[in-house]
């Protein structure tokens, strides 16, 4: 048996926390002595429960953790248990061979922190140091009555403490006790403060319009934060909030005159694969869903649905996203599903921008002629929304079809597809919209003719996992490619080349697509009005198809106008869909 | 080298322990806990363990031969055993202890009788072969125990 009384603890916690290991079994006394030094503990061994009794009395703030086996032959395990709760109140773990669930219960009974069952672990013992933080929070909390929140403090300032080298014993527990007050309030002010940060600015479609106006009429290179709120008239609106939102679309705009690639512009991820297969009707998916938007092709309803998209929140474009949910459903593949809640808000996006242009260039063969200027009616952004979703619903189905034939470099993007038809139909909804917006952004010209040849390279599905960066990128790049003259026949090819870049990028992130909503929502109807953007948008769009990505759709929504401009998220954090929302 | 073939054989001799159930999880963490500080912790355990297991097996055969048997006795006793051989990882003498057990709740002597045997039967196999397989390390090279293939 050892005696050694240790000596204050000068190690960050649980760096020789003081052990007393009471087993009458020498093999494993020796064990676990090693175990704990291993552990960088300071370790006190004794056989005899009476022994262990006497140490701990002897001197009581000499250890923080009583280690004992459950079969003593002078004294019950359970007893020493129950005397050292009472007298010296530290945590007791107790040991066995015999795991039997009534013994178990018998220790936690007796107060035991803990039950281990021999042979024990290292493991195992590596974490008897959370019983010694646990109980001097619940001790903090006795004493002073502290809520459960500020046991978690406490425990956090007790766990700081320990990192400064503070002991955790008995007089410096009061002291951790006092300064518990003082962090408590200081505490829950952070809290409070925090929470009340993180409250956001849901840049809604109105109010980004606003916005661009303001900026439009201030000049985009005299204008300022300060400027712009004046205009806007927003009374709840701050000049901080005005400024982030500036800084984002700058960011947005900058990219999308860097987009000069085409071939990144095809993101499309539309899922083909699935897509087709899913979607037996021509519908693709969309009819279930997009059957509202289809048979509103008229410009009001369009309008309704763009302004669905336009939701400002993401629970609206959660509706369109139910809608695309649907054609998702037909198409994408059931892990889609997951996803979809996610996709929805982007769909909802996307087919604002030009869902119904996108479509067209889906069709793997060629199809794309759908799209050509003569669609330009499907343009939003062109004209009135009359959006024919007939058309662009075949358009999908083609592409559903084609997207099987799509070479396996376009991972299932079959939420693409769902979304690219759902946005389409979306987006014909938001024609109306988006010729506002069209107006007030002043650049973007129309680009029917690209568009359709834009769509074309939009089949090509990119994989959802490229991060969203590249692929918001890859819109922007593609509306600058988009070369009217971009043969049409070979659309896949061509989407094939764009793909990888573009496409897969933004589709990737789909994340964004959720903020998109939100922050884009504006900056969507800004795309919009780009013919270019809208395809690409669009296409990018089903990219969202990650489900998981969709889950954290949620999350991102809040961001204000994060999708347009951080293309640098990560993919994998944000669901693909963003890419298609992402007017670039 | 005469050295290196002695290292082999020790590993074929310690992994044969494992395959053939002598041994088990328990003596590989043994062999982690082994360092500079204590290069011969495993043999120090397994020292250990059967100078105090022997006290025990004399505990339990005097226990044996009372009569009527004491069961509760004997379960404290084996209890105690199994504890004990679970320390070191001796795989086959914990099955016995637990065997032996059950008979004792069992209330059946006979059973106990047996299997108390038995048990002794694996316990001095267990022995030898510790014995020899610290002996060929000790003459391979003080690497040998601490090499494990983990």
């Amino acid at each position: 048996m050892e005696n050694g009384f240790s000596s204050p603890r000068s190690d960050a916690f649980p760096i020789g926390l003081r052990v007393l290991v009471v087993d009458d079994d020498p093999t494993w006394l020796k064990i676990l002595e090693k175990m704990l030094k291993k552990c960088s503990y300071e370790v006190t061994t004794c056989c005899l429960a009476r022994e262990a009794l006497s140490l701990l009395r002897e001197r009581k703030d000499g250890y923080d953790i009583v280690i004992s086996d459950v079969n003593m032959p002078d004294m019950d395990g359970f007893k020493l248990l129950e005397h050292v709760g009472l007298e010296m109140d530290l945590p007791v773990i107790m040991m066995s061979v015999d795991g039997e669930t009534s013994r178990v219960m018998k220790g936690v009974q007796h107060g035991a922190c803990d039950y281990l069952l021999k042979p024990i672990r290292m493991k195992e013992l590596r974490n008897i140091w959370q019983h010694v933080l646990r109980k001097k929070i619940q001790e903090g909390r006795d004493i002073e009555g502290h809520d459960v929140i500020e046991g978690i403090h406490i425990l956090r300032n007790v766990a700081d403490r320990y990192d400064d080298s503070q002991f955790l014993r008995g007089e410096e527990l009061f002291s951790v006790r006092k300064r518990k007050d003082i962090d408590k309030h200081e505490d829950k002010d952070f809290c409070d403060t925090s929470s009340a940060k993180k409250a956001r600015v849901v840049w809604s479609v109105d109010l980004h319009q606003k916005f661009v106006k303001a900026v439009n009429q201030i000049g985009f290179d005299k204008v300022g934060p300060k400027k712009i709120l004046d205009l806007m008239n927003v009374p709840w609106l701050t000049r901080e909030n005005v400024a982030s939102h500036l800084q984002k679309y700058r960011l947005y705009l900058s990219r999308l005159q860097k987009e000069n690639d085409p071939k990144a512009c095809f993101v499309v991820g539309m899922k083909h694969k699935d897509p087709c297969s899913k979607d037996g009707d021509g519908n693709f998916g969309l009819h279930s869903s997009l059957a509202v938007p289809q048979n509103d092709v008229t410009n009001s309803s369009f309008s309704f649905s763009g302004d669905n998209f336009l939701l400002q929140n993401v629970d609206s474009i959660g509706c369109e996203v139910d809608r695309k949910r649907v054609v998702q459903e037909h198409t994408s593949e059931p892990k889609r599903a997951a996803g979809r809640s996610v996709p929805e808000p982007i769909k909802a996006r996307c087919t604002q921008m030009k869902f119904n242009n996108t479509i067209h260039p889906v069709e793997p063969e060629g199809k794309f002629p759908a799209f050509d200027p003569s669609n330009r009616s499907c343009y939003p952004w062109v004209e009135a929304p009359e959006i024919k979703f007939k058309q662009e619903s075949k358009p999908i189905v083609h592409l559903e079809g084609d997207f099987n034939q799509f070479p396996p470099t376009v991972p299932p993007h079959q939420v693409q597809m769902d979304q690219l038809q759902s946005i389409s139909s979306i987006s014909s909804g938001r024609s109306a919209t988006e010729k506002d917006i069209a107006s007030s952004i002043e650049s973007k010209p129309p680009y029917s003719e690209n568009c359709s040849q834009q769509r074309v390279h939009l089949n090509l599905p990119k994989t959802p996992t490229d991060s969203f960066a590249g692929k918001a990128k890859s819109f922007n790049e593609m509306n600058d490619h988009f070369d009217p003259n971009s043969t049409t026949t070979t659309p896949l090819g061509k989407n094939q080349n764009f793909n990888p870049s573009c496409i897969s990028t933004d589709l990737g992130s789909g994340l964004p697509f959720a903020t998109i909503d939100e922050d884009l929502q504006g900056f969507l109807l800004q795309d919009c009005c780009y013919p270019k953007n809208l395809e690409h948008q669009i296409i990018e769009f089903p990219d969202y198809g990650d489900p998981g990505i969709f889950t954290e759709v949620p999350t991102h929504l809040h961001d204000a106008m994060r999708f347009g401009y951080d293309y640098s998220y990560d993919p994998t954090e944000y669901p693909v869909i963003d890419e298609g929302l992402f007017i670039a | 080298m005469e050295k290196t073939q002695l290292r082999r054989q020790l590993a074929n001799i310690r992994q044969s322990l494992f395959d053939q159930g002598f041994l088990d999880e328990q003596f590989v963490q043994l062999e982690e806990l082994q360092d500079d500080a204590n290069p011969n912790f495993v043999e120090e355990i397994v020292t250990l363990y059967y100078r105090d297991s022997s006290r025990l097996i004399l505990s339990i055969e005097q226990a044996l031969q009372k009569s009527p048997l004491d069961f509760n006795k004997l379960d404290a006793l084996m209890h105690q055993f199994k504890g004990s051989s679970s320390s070191i990882g001796a795989k086959k003498v914990k099955a016995e202890c637990t065997q032996l057990r059950e008979y004792c709740k069992a209330g059946s002597g006979e059973g106990c009788m047996r299997t108390f045997q038995q048990l002794k039967k694996e316990y001095t196999t267990l022995r030898k072969k510790l014995e020899a397989y610290f002996q060929l390390a000790r003459q391979a090279g003080p690497i040998e125990s601490a090499c494990r293939p983990k």
